[in-house]
């Protein structure tokens, strides 16, 4: 099955069998990283501009690096140190943009679809949600995709928990919509007040309780707690919090006994994590997640290109006459 | 004086709540005569209805014009044309402007100006408290005197329990009405949907729907401690609804009203980050506005309003967080309302009764009634004429309306205020 997206805005746009094509492709490029091979040069000649209207440092360094690797002008922009906040709106962002000829655009935005806004707004150019509000953060449920594929060898039929800020997350959420793509089974876990309303109807179990919710999981993935904003709002503490909810070992004896653990980063060990449990490398992936998180954007970036080069040709065809007709 | 016939019509009478073919005989501005048939004589002009629907004009109740402070949004007389192309003649107009309409000067300067440049017929609501802050009250009796019908604090509801108790209190002895809007402020704050599945699969910050409960069952209990009448301006929400119910059995002096989108679109409209369709109070589910148009038809929602809101474009393109919440909605109503009259759930003369008859009673107005002596505000439409809504067409000096490419039915025909054609071909 081809991969079919002009953009990549979110899992809920994909089919299965786009994110296996996208997966396995990542997985030939995460083998030759680790063989020390080189990449290619899947997009030589292209540029790609990284516009971060939120700060990030490891997802903005990941989608540098995936460019460069596969040989693209890569150039970052950020909302501290340019004119992004200088109430520009984003509209006229993505003009200004458009006159600078991008060919990809990663973009991170703090509310919730305005990289789409944007992607309808640019012309030419394949854009790629790097995190929007609390909607979606395509490339890393897709890294952890591949992460839990290197591990378990599948990506259906598995029992996956999800635990924590599971309503400020839009790593939840795309990673609730791609498991449940891929047929595995999720159970959520965090108290009421980090569940966002009417979770249960998009095919999740919930659980209040972290010996209940982790019971049989095959993969324990943490979210992180922002904890500038939890302290007696949402949780009445952080050692409350650790508890009830941090990932202990204790905890982790109720899952599975081969459970891989997953975080997205950056960790606050002792909140959600013991870091015992972070830096047990029979048990913990998180590195592994980091390491992918380069092959899944290189092989996302590398299928978007494909997709604008052929469209860019059939482009130009159309400027032909009809010899034939 | 001029006496005009306007023969071979459908009258819709909401006071009768009846509806079949007649004639009306103008003269004076007002309504001289209601006829089964044609009658004898000669008249000065003639008006061949052609079968249409000829009802009282529609007062709309919580229209936001931007004067005095955003006139680049919509002036008076913008407004006042939309309004006469959508058969509203009369428009009771909110407070909430820049700055707010809180002082009798600034209600006598707009009575002056839509006297001068506005085609229909206009009456403010005031401010309740000063500068809508919700913390001391507004000069009630200074502004009613001035010409205010109501007062309210438009989008904002008084958080302060005792301001409300207090104006509420000093409201009854003046006889005066006060406009609600039953959002509990805490829980709506920051919020651009309500609470659900779908608000958080688009990952957008949601109130739950029982904020408008509490703000309501509030300021319910606060108008039946101090005796006085309330206006809930818009209740969009089922367990709302009951509650609205409880207070009416209970014989509270309260009625409640609902804007047109919020018993024609619901929360999925917004899919795809759709800013035309962000409102205040946000969109509800299908379950909530089928409840809002069960309450329109048995009468417990006492009004339909437009609660139009101009928005320019820069404020509505822009994620659907930060964008501007509202929609135009002047000359939607009549042919988004005929939406239900056509699907089966209100008869015409329901419909009238929610959108001329209810709101002109609960404010003291003489209009909204089809009878001899009744002002000649006058709709006269084809309820049956299908379009396309091209919201460039629109009168309004903003567009942003939710209903741009809807397939909709009803067009007015022409419109009367005080037997003064405003819209439509010369008689």
């Amino acid at each position: 099955m081809p991969f079919r997206q002009t953009h990549l805005l979110g899992i809920a746009d994909l089919q299965p069998a786009e994110i296996t094509t996208l997966l396995d492709l990542a997985e030939t490029y995460a083998e030759r990283a680790r063989r020390g091979l080189p990449a290619g040069d899947a997009l030589e000649g292209l540029t790609q501009i990284n516009l971060f209207f939120e700060p990030s440092t490891r997802t903005q360094a990941s989608f540098e690096l995936a460019g460069r690797r596969l040989g693209a002008a890569v150039t970052s922009m950020s909302a501290e140190s340019t004119s992004l906040r200088k109430g520009e709106t984003l509209i006229d962002t993505a003009l200004t943009l458009n006159a600078m000829r991008p060919d990809l655009l990663v973009v991170r935005h703090p509310m919730s679809g305005a990289v789409a806004l944007l992607a309808e707004k640019v012309a030419n150019c394949a854009v790629l949600n790097a995190g929007d509000g609390r909607h979606e953060h395509p490339t890393q449920a897709l890294l952890d995709a591949l992460t839990i594929r290197r591990a378990k060898g599948r990506l259906h039929r598995l029992s996956v928990a999800i635990c924590g800020d599971i309503a400020h997350s839009r790593v939840a959420r795309s990673n609730i919509l791609l498991l449940n793509r891929m047929e595995s089974r999720i159970r959520l876990v965090a108290p009421p007040t980090l569940l966002p309303p009417g979770i249960a109807d998009l095919g999740c179990e919930v659980f209040h309780d972290m010996a209940e919710g982790l019971r049989g999981a095959d993969v324990v993935m943490m979210l992180r707690l922002q904890r500038e904003r939890m302290e007696g709002a949402f949780v009445p503490s952080e050692r409350e919090y650790f508890h009830r909810y941090g990932l202990d070992a204790a905890k982790l004896a109720h899952a599975a006994p081969d459970a891989i653990v997953m975080h997205p980063g950056p960790m606050n060990r002792g909140v959600e994590i013991d870091g015992a449990i972070a830096d047990d490398l029979t048990r913990s992936v998180i590195q592994t997640q980091v390491e992918m998180g380069v092959a899944v954007r290189m092989a996302a970036m590398d299928l978007l290109a494909r997709n604008l080069r052929a469209a860019r040709g059939r482009a130009a065809l159309g400027d032909i006459p009809d010899l034939f007709g | 004086m001029v006496r005009t016939l306007i023969r071979d019509v459908r009258l819709v009478d909401p006071e009768a709540g009846r509806e079949g073919p007649g004639a009306l005989v103008l003269e004076g501005g007002r309504i001289a005569a209601v006829l089964p048939a044609p009658p004898e004589g000669t008249f000065d002009a003639t008006v061949e209805g052609e079968g249409h629907v000829l009802a009282p004009g529609i007062v709309d109740w919580g229209v936001k014009i931007g004067e005095p402070g955003e006139r680049h949004r919509e002036s008076l007389r913008t407004a006042g044309l939309a309004a006469a192309a959508g058969g509203v003649t009369t428009l009771v107009t909110r407070p909430d402007t820049e700055p707010a309409l809180d002082r009798p000067e600034a209600v006598e300067w707009l009575l002056r100006r839509a006297a001068e440049g506005c085609p229909v017929r206009l009456h403010p609501m005031a401010a309740l408290t000063k500068g809508r802050e919700g913390r001391e009250m507004a000069e009630m009796g200074f502004l009613r005197d001035a010409g205010a019908v109501a007062f309210t604090d438009a989008d904002r509801l008084v958080a302060d329990s005792r301001v409300m108790a207090r104006a509420l209190a000093y409201a009854r002895g003046l006889g005066a009405l006060v406009g609600t809007h039953g959002q509990d402020p805490w829980l709506s704050t920051g919020a651009s949907a309500t609470s659900g599945p779908f608000a958080t699969l688009l990952g957008l910050p949601s109130a739950p729907p029982v904020a408008e409960r509490i703000g309501l069952e509030r300021d319910l209990a606060l108008a039946e401690a101090a005796g006085a009448a309330l206006h809930a301006h818009q209740v969009t929400t089922a367990p709302a609804l009951e509650a609205l119910a409880r207070a009416k059995a209970r014989g509270l002096d309260v009625t409640a009203g609902v804007s047109i989108h919020h018993v024609t679109l619901n929360e999925l409209d917004i899919g795809g980050y759709r800013t035309f369709f962000k409102l205040v109070p946000p969109l509800r589910a299908e379950t909530d506005r089928e409840a809002a148009v069960e309450a329109l038809a048995s009468g417990l929602l006492d009004v339909l309003c437009s609660w139009h809101s101009p928005q320019d474009e820069e404020s509505k393109r822009l994620p659907f967080e930060a964008a501007a919440p509202g929609a135009v909605g002047l000359e939607t109503l009549l042919p988004a309302a005929l939406r239900l009259v056509h699907a089966g759930r209100l008869s015409l003369p329901v419909l009238f009764r929610a959108l001329s008859l209810n709101p002109s009673r609960r404010l003291g107005l003489p209009t909204g009634r089809l009878a001899a002596g009744a002002p000649a505000d006058l709709v006269l439409f084809d309820p049956d004429r299908p379009f396309v809504l091209d919201r460039a067409t629109l009168r309004s000096k903003s567009r942003n309306t939710p209903f741009d490419g809807a397939r909709l039915q009803g067009r007015v025909r022409a419109t009367w205020v005080g037997g003064r054609q405003v819209f439509g071909d010369a008689p």
